[in-house]
């Protein structure tokens, strides 16, 4: 049995929030919930070495989980048609402000699974254009920022668009 | 058995398949608990190796996007995701 301590609970949850209020994001306001999911990434980061979704089966071979490290690349599109990610530890400001109520959405994940782009149109341009797969933040830079300066993923969810 | 059984009042065969992790998960067994009804939950995450294989197996029949909970009732009808009024209905709760 993996032990998380409250007060690392408490330390993400908080880091998670300002990230997420920074950013326009909006964590779940059902604390209890939400420090529950957070408690689940942390057990989830000493299982498999990253914040698998807490809500989906992970492989727990990163490479194939890279789509649910958390923030998820489905999330914003939850966000947009339910007002809750798949956990609803992300929530849109309605929900936050207790105007609209979430429950269980569904998977969004094998109904329309995202391929990774791979060839991307040739151009003239001095950079490419490298596009987060979680937020859809984009930069022209010779290789993507080492963490999302929107939504914090980390480079390694960033996808060469140009 | 890999299944764990929460005693309470029988409405028929109960079958959670669920994550140790999952905030729904959670919320589907306290649910079931404070109304007082008996059921039987295996958390596939914490399975390993074959043991796992199988009850993916299992849950990918009824539920082939394969996402938690995935609840089993008299093994005929599956309830995805905590839908608690489609719970009251079919359990009578």
């Amino acid at each position: 049995m993996i032990e998380i301590s409250d007060g690392e609970v408490e330390k993400l949850y908080n880091k998670l929030k300002k990230e997420a209020e920074d950013a326009g994001y909006f964590l779940n306001s059902d604390t209890e919930f939400t420090k529950g999911l957070v408690k689940s990434l942390l057990i989830n980061e000493k299982r498999y070495g990253y914040w698998a979704c807490p809500c989906r089966l992970a492989s727990g071979v990163k490479e194939k989980d890279l789509d649910i490290i958390c923030p998820c690349d489905y999330r914003d599109a939850d966000l947009n048609e339910y007002g809750a990610c798949y956990c609803a530890l992300y929530v849109s400001e309605d929900v936050a402000n207790g105007k609209k109520q979430v429950t269980s959405i569904p998977e969004r994940r094998r109904a329309n699974p995202l391929e990774r782009q791979n060839n991307f149109p040739m151009s003239n341009l001095k950079y490419p254009v490298w596009r987060c797969r979680v937020c859809g933040y984009l930069c022209a830079r010779d290789q993507p920022p080492m963490v999302c300066p929107i939504c914090k993923a980390k480079q390694e969810r960033f996808e060469r668009m140009i | 058995m890999n299944f764990t059984k929460v005693p309470g009042r029988n409405r028929g065969k109960v079958l959670i398949y669920a994550l140790s992790t999952c905030g729904w998960c959670k919320k589907t067994k306290q649910f079931l608990k404070d109304n007082g009804i008996e059921y039987s939950y295996v958390d596939v995450d914490l399975l390993q190796g074959d043991e796992r294989d199988k009850i993916v197996k299992e849950v990918e029949r009824w539920n082939p996007s394969l996402s938690f909970p995935t609840i089993v009732i008299n093994d005929s009808l599956c309830v995805v995701g905590f839908d608690e009024r489609k719970l009251r209905e079919t359990l009578k709760i």
